[in-house]
C-alpha cells in the first residue's frame, strides 16, 4: 500500500476511534451476539480462545475496534483478518468490539 | 460516512438493543423460572452443525428442553481427517467426546433417528421412544447417491471401495490401504460433481497423500478424476502447490464423472475412458442425509431454508443446518458454515419459542483451511450477509479472499482453528 494511502487509512482509523463508546447495551445486543458467535469458530466461545488463537473476551473495546479497523483498512498485516474485517461496516465492527469487551475474562 | 451519521446510527442501535432487552424481560415474565419450559427442541445429528446448535440453544436460553440425537459414540472431525490419511495425525487426534454438552444441560440420546412425523411433531428412534418437539433442528449431514454408480450400489462393494468422506472407520481403513500400497501403485480419487461436502477437501486429500508418497513411496502417483470441469476451490493455489511440490506425482483430469465401477478389476468407468488403479477412493455424489427427505425440496436432494432462521421452506417449525441445506450463493458446505448456521438457527428457535422477533440481519463467515503438505496451508474466506432484496445470504463484495501462497503460519492457524471450533461445538 502506498504511504499516502496508509497514512490516510491510519487517519481514518484514528477518526473512527474518536467516536464515543457511550452505548452500554452491548451485552444485551442480541443480533450482535449472533454475529459475534461467528467469530467463535476461531476465537472460541464468547471470545475465549483455545491455545494458538487470540482471545477477544474482556479486552478493551477501543483496542479491539482499532485492530479491526486497521485490518479492514489494510494498515495491519494479517493472514485472514483483513479479509473478514472488510465484510462488516465500521458500525458493525464497533458493536462487535463492544460486545467482546463486555464478556468476562477467564 | 460522516461522524454525525455514525453517532445517529449508534444511538439508534442503542435504542434497538434496549428494546430487545425489554423484549427479553417480557419473555421472562411470561414464563417465569420454575414454570414449564418455553419449549422442547430436538436436534438430530451431533456434527459441526447439530452439536453447536444444541449447545447454543441451552447456552442462550437455559429454560429450553434440548435433546440431541446422535447415533455415533464420538464426534470424529472431517476437517483434519486428511492428515490422518497422510499419517501426520492419528484418528485419536480428531475424535472427541460428547460429554461436554451435559454441562449446558443438553440431553444426549444415543440412538438413531429413523423417521420424522411432521404432523405429530415427533422424531421416531431406532431403539427408544419417540421424541416430541415444539421446534426441530435437523443436521444430518450428507448421504451418498450410490445408485448413480451401479457397481458400487451394494454393501460388499462399498466395503471394498472406500469414500472416507465421513471421518471415522473409513478414514482409518483408507490410511491402512495407503500404507499397504506398494511403491509405484496409483491412488485414484474420484470427485463428484458439485455441490458436495467440503469443496477443497478432495484437492487437499490429493496434496497430502502426494506428500506422503514423496516421503515414503516416491514411485507412486495420485490421479485425480474430477467430475467437475475444473478445480472447484482454491484452484490457483492448489495448482501452484502441485507444480512446486508434486510435479510428476499428481495428475489431474477434469470432466471425469464416474459412471460405473468394476469392483473385481478395480476399474472406474468414465464417459470416455476406463481407469484402473491399485487403490481407488470414490467420493460419491451426495444429497442431504436421508432423514431430511421430507424437507429436501431443492432438486430432490437438498433442503431449502429461509436464511434468516434456517427454517425449512417445506415444513414450518423445522430448521435445517449444515451440509444438508441448499446453500446460498457462494456458500460452501463446510463445518465452519454448519457451525455458523447453527447459531443463527438457535437464535431463531429461541425467538420463536419466547415471543421475540427474529434477527433480521444475520451475518455469518467462513474460513476453509486446506493443507497442501504436512504443515503448509492455504485458505479461502468469505462473509455472508442477509440481503433483503435477494432474500438470501450473499457474500459481501470486496471482503473475503484467499491466501497469497501456501505457508506454515496458516498451518498453525488451521490446527488452532480446529481446536477452537471443536471446543465451540462440544464444550
Amino acid at each position: 500500500m502506498p504511504i499516502a494511502t496508509r497514512a490516510l487509512a491510519a487517519l481514518a482509523a484514528a477518526a473512527a476511534l474518536a467516536l464515543p463508546f457511550s452505548v452500554q447495551a452491548a451485552p444485551d445486543d442480541r443480533p450482535v451476539r449472533v454475529w459475534a458467535a461467528a467469530c467463535a469458530a476461531c476465537h472460541g466461545t464468547d471470545g475465549h480462545a483455545q491455545a494458538g488463537m487470540t482471545s477477544l473476551a474482556g479486552r478493551n473495546a477501543d483496542e479491539l475496534y482499532t485492530l479491526l479497523i486497521e485490518f479492514k483498512r489494510d494498515v495491519r498485516p494479517a493472514t485472514v483478518m483483513h479479509q473478514h474485517a472488510k465484510g462488516y461496516t465500521d458500525e458493525e465492527l464497533q458493536r462487535l468490539a463492544q460486545w467482546f469487551a463486555a464478556q468476562a475474562k477467564r | 460516512m460522516s461522524t454525525i451519521d455514525r453517532r445517529g446510527f449508534i444511538r439508534s442501535a442503542g435504542g434497538l438493543a434496549l428494546a430487545l432487552g425489554a423484549g427479553v424481560g417480557v419473555g421472562a415474565c411470561a414464563t417465569p423460572v420454575g414454570r414449564a419450559a418455553p419449549g422442547r427442541v430436538v436436534v438430530i445429528g451431533g456434527g459441526f452443525g447439530g452439536a453447536t446448535a444444541a449447545k447454543y440453544l441451552k447456552k442462550w436460553e437455559p429454560r429450553l428442553e434440548v435433546t440431541l440425537v446422535e447415533r455415533n459414540q464420538n464426534f470424529v472431525s472431517c476437517p483434519i481427517s486428511n492428515l490422518v490419511l497422510a499419517g501426520v495425525k492419528r484418528i485419536e487426534d480428531i475424535t472427541l467426546a460428547y460429554d461436554g454438552l451435559a454441562r449446558y444441560g443438553v440431553r444426549l440420546v444415543r440412538d438413531e433417528a429413523v423417521a420424522i412425523d411432521v404432523d405429530k411433531r415427533e422424531v421416531r428412534l431406532a431403539k427408544g421412544d419417540p421424541l416430541p418437539w415444539d421446534r426441530l433442528v435437523v443436521a444430518p449431514g450428507i448421504d451418498f447417491l450410490y445408485e448413480q454408480i451401479p457397481g458400487l450400489n451394494n454393501a460388499d462393494a462399498r466395503q471394498q471401495v472406500l469414500h472416507a468422506w465421513k471421518a471415522g472407520a473409513q478414514t482409518v481403513a483408507l490410511r491402512k490401504r495407503l500404507e499397504e500400497l506398494p511403491d509405484g501403485g496409483v491412488f485414484a480419487i474420484s470427485i463428484p460433481k458439485a455441490p458436495y461436502r467440503c469443496p477443497p477437501g478432495p484437492y487437499e486429500r490429493a496434496s497430502v497423500v502426494a506428500h506422503y508418497f514423496k516421503q515414503h513411496k516416491p514411485r507412486s502417483k495420485v490421479l485425480i478424476l474430477d467430475g467437475n470441469p475444473e478445480i472447484t476451490s482454491k484452484k490457483a493455489l492448489f495448482l501452484q502447490a502441485w507444480e512446486e511440490r508434486y510435479k510428476g506425482i499428481i495428475e489431474y483430469r477434469p470432466d471425469s464423472v464416474l459412471q460405473d465401477f468394476d469392483v473385481r478389476a478395480n476399474v472406474g468407468k468414465f464417459e470416455f475412458e476406463s481407469v484402473r488403479a491399485e487403490l481407488f477412493n470414490v467420493i460419491p455424489p451426495q444429497r442431504s442425509g436421508l432423514i431430511a427427505s421430507p424437507f429436501a425440496n431443492v432438486g430432490g436432494r437438498w433442503a431449502g431454508v429461509d436464511f434468516r432462521s434456517f427454517e425449512s421452506t417445506a415444513v414450518p417449525g423445522v430448521h435445517l443446518i449444515g451440509d444438508a441445506i441448499a446453500t446460498a450463493p457462494g456458500m460452501p458446505k463446510s463445518g465452519f458454515m454448519a457451525n455458523n448456521h447453527a447459531k443463527v438457527a438457535a437464535d431463531a428457535v429461541i425467538a420463536s419459542l419466547t415471543g421475540l422477533e427474529p434477527n433480521p440481519t444475520p451475518i455469518i463467515a467462513n474460513t476453509c483451511y486446506s493443507f497442501v503438505s504436512d504443515r503448509d496451508v492455504v485458505h479461502v474466506a468469505s462473509i455472508h450477509k442477509f440481503d433483503t432484496q435477494e432474500n438470501t445470504l450473499l457474500p459481501v463484495k470486496g471482503a473475503g479472499g484467499l491466501s497469497a501462497v501456501a505457508n506454515d503460519l496458516e498451518g498453525k492457524y488451521a490446527l488452532a482453528w480446529a481446536r477452537n471450533i471443536w471446543a465451540d461445538a462440544l464444550t
